[in-house]
């Protein structure tokens, strides 16, 4: 079995009597790009703050790669985004970046390279405080690209990014996490991550409420199906009585069903026959998935 | 180790240049001496002491003023500013200790005001011997005023990274700064003269008021300068009292030093349990 880069065992820390991490444990391997998400308070941040040794917890233990969260030997294989960074606007990508890979014992002249990757190589000469706010985030992530760190912790790293350089970096995460290090990002939209990374922990109200693949939490949420199914006349009623849904104007019938009785439902509004003259079949979202671990239902109204 | 430590520092040079800091200082610091040079020498140079002797009495007066207020401004953000950004979150997620970012910015700031005292008062200097009123001893004199200078504006960067480190927001920082400053160079005189006066030579004056000197870095700098010069009778007031003191002029330096020791152990302490 390898080794984990990130293991985390029942870790609890409070902030006078307000729980902001309840409990939480889970590992991450090498290779592993994990999404980290949760509402705003959640307790993603002090999470991953926990985790560079910035707070003690109040209990449970952090291992990176064996060693103490903050030691020498873990601060030297982690690297970080923070949610927050406001560079010193007189200096140049070129400078900033050079000075944290002096701080990391890195060859500065790794830094043109880095600023490729992150579309900055022409910014790179300029003051910082000309950037907008796209450019100043993607030089924060070539921050936490230097050197060959074999963790990778990201708090928000996509906000404020547009959709294309939202794509260029989940591209780099993938370059990352190929190289073997394991990537933890934390967003606020399941939806966002789809697709980018191996595995999601939802975290709602400081506490850990999944941890699966994006696919295997879809199966397990077990949400209904929507069929909406649209009358061919001002017939709802007869439909919503022959096919047992609810009515939801005088034309159109909706009903929920499970996955596997999808295909009996359709059977049964085809031989309506002319009484139907559309249906429409909407999954459930990944926000709805979302929601349902989260416990932030529309029905319970909190 | 080194590395880091001069990553730290050469930043904060940069910065100090970039943001015409470094310039700002050095025009200070060049204006009012040279102000004090040329419009005090006149009638002092009667008195058959070395012109520039008599600059670098006035001058001393100067730094005491000028050189705190200069450390405590460059520091006071030196901590709580990296915090405010959220630069401190990365910096100490690095593999860089806590010591050594003090160190780094300690080295950076210190050479930003080293480099405005040489151009600053190496201007006057320069102007005084260009007009005819240099010597040789003036010179020496000039040489201690920089580099005692300097020393004192490292003590005031070590206390002014006290107040960076004890509040999390710069603006409460530069706030405690300036009170500092207040405290330091004006207060406390003003405390020290109350209570002498009041005490009549007393125990106070005997034995309080002389280790009072020493504690502050203000006032141990002004009574190592005016002692060297043997200027305490040219220029009066409290550095008159120098020669009754039961300790030799360069215990002040080395309680300066002591004193700038002792605030940077605090600083690095406080800068050890903050949460970034
Ligand atoms: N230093 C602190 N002192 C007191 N409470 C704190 C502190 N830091 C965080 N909290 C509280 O802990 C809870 C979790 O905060 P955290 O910053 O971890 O949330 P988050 O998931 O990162 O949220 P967001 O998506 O808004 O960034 C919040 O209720 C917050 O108020
Ligand atoms: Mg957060």
């Amino acid at each position: 079995m390898t080794e984990s880069v990130l293991s985390i065992k029942n870790l609890t820390k409070r902030f006078g009597r307000q729980t902001a991490v309840d409990g939480v444990s889970f590992h991450i391997e090498p290779g592993e790009r994990a999404a980290l998400i949760g509402h705003n308070g959640a307790g993603k941040t002090t999470l991953i703050k926990s985790i560079l040794g910035f707070l003690t917890p109040e209990e449970g233990s952090i291992s990176v790669l064996g060693n103490a969260p903050g030691s020498n030997a873990a601060r030297r294989s982690v690297a970080y985004l923070p949610e927050a960074v406001a560079f010193q606007k007189a200096l140049t990508g070129v400078e900033i970046l050079t000075f944290f890979s002096r701080l990391k014992g890195e060859d500065p002249k790794t830094v043109p390279g880095l600023l490729e990757k992150v579309g900055l190589s022409e910014a790179g000469r300029r003051r910082v405080g000309t950037y907008s706010k796209g450019m100043r985030q993607r030089l924060g992530l070539a921050q936490a690209l230097i050197g060959e760190p074999s963790l990778v912790l990201l708090d928000e790293p996509t906000s404020g990014l547009d959709p294309v350089s939202r794509q260029d970096f989940y591209m780099l995460v993938e370059e990352v996490a190929a190289r073997g290090a394991a990537v933890l990002l934390s967003s606020h939209a399941l939806s966002e991550v789809e697709a980018k990374t191996d595995r999601v922990l939802i975290m709602a109200h400081g506490k850990l409420v999944a941890d699966d693949t994006l696919a295997s939490l879809r199966r397990a949420a077990r949400l209904p199906i929507r069929l909406r199914v649209q009358g061919a006349d001002v017939a709802a009623d007869e439909i919503a009585a022959r096919l047992g849904g609810m009515r939801v104007n005088c034309r159109s019938v909706e009903i929920f069903c499970d996955a596997d009785e999808k295909l009996a439902h359709l059977a049964a509004i085809s031989a309506l026959g002319s009484l139907v003259e559309d249906v429409e079949v909407t999954l459930p979202s990944l926000d709805d998935v979302y929601r349902h671990f989260t416990g932030v239902d529309a029905k319970k109204g909190s | 180790m080194f590395t880091r430590i001069l990553a730290v520092a050469s930043l904060e040079m940069r910065i100090g240049l970039r943001n015409r800091w470094l310039l700002l200082a050095t025009l200070i610091l060049a204006a009012f001496s040279l102000a004090l040079a040329l419009l005090g020498s006149a009638p002092a140079g009667t008195l058959g002491v070395d012109r520039m002797t008599i600059t670098v009495a006035s001058l001393a007066s100067l730094s005491v003023y000028l050189v705190p207020l200069l450390s405590l401004l460059l520091a006071f953000d030196a901590i709580s500013g990296e915090i405010d950004r959220g630069t401190a979150l990365l910096i100490f997620s690095s593999p860089i200790s806590r010591v050594e970012f003090l160190l780094g910015k300690a080295i950076g700031h210190f050479a930003v005001i080293l480099i405005a005292l040489l151009l600053g008062y190496g201007l006057t200097a320069g102007v005084l011997v260009a007009f005819g009123g240099g010597s040789l001893a003036g010179l020496v004199d000039f040489a201690r005023l920089i580099a005692t200078s300097a020393m004192l504006g490292l003590a005031f960067l070590a206390i002014g990274y006290i107040a960076s480190s004890a509040t999390r927001a710069p603006g409460t920082a530069a706030a405690l700064a300036i009170g500092i400053w207040l405290f330091a160079v004006v207060l406390y005189d003003l405390a020290l003269l109350g209570a002498l006066v009041a005490d009549n030579g007393g125990t106070f004056s005997r034995s309080v008021f002389p280790l009072a000197l020493l504690a502050n870095p203000a006032d141990a700098f002004r009574l190592f300068n005016l002692a060297a010069l043997g200027a305490s009778d040219l220029v009066g007031g409290m550095a008159g009292v120098s020669d009754a003191l039961p300790y030799p002029p360069s215990a002040a330096l080395a309680a300066i030093a002591g004193v700038t020791l002792a605030a940077f152990a605090a600083a690095a302490a406080l800068l050890k349990r903050i949460e970034p």
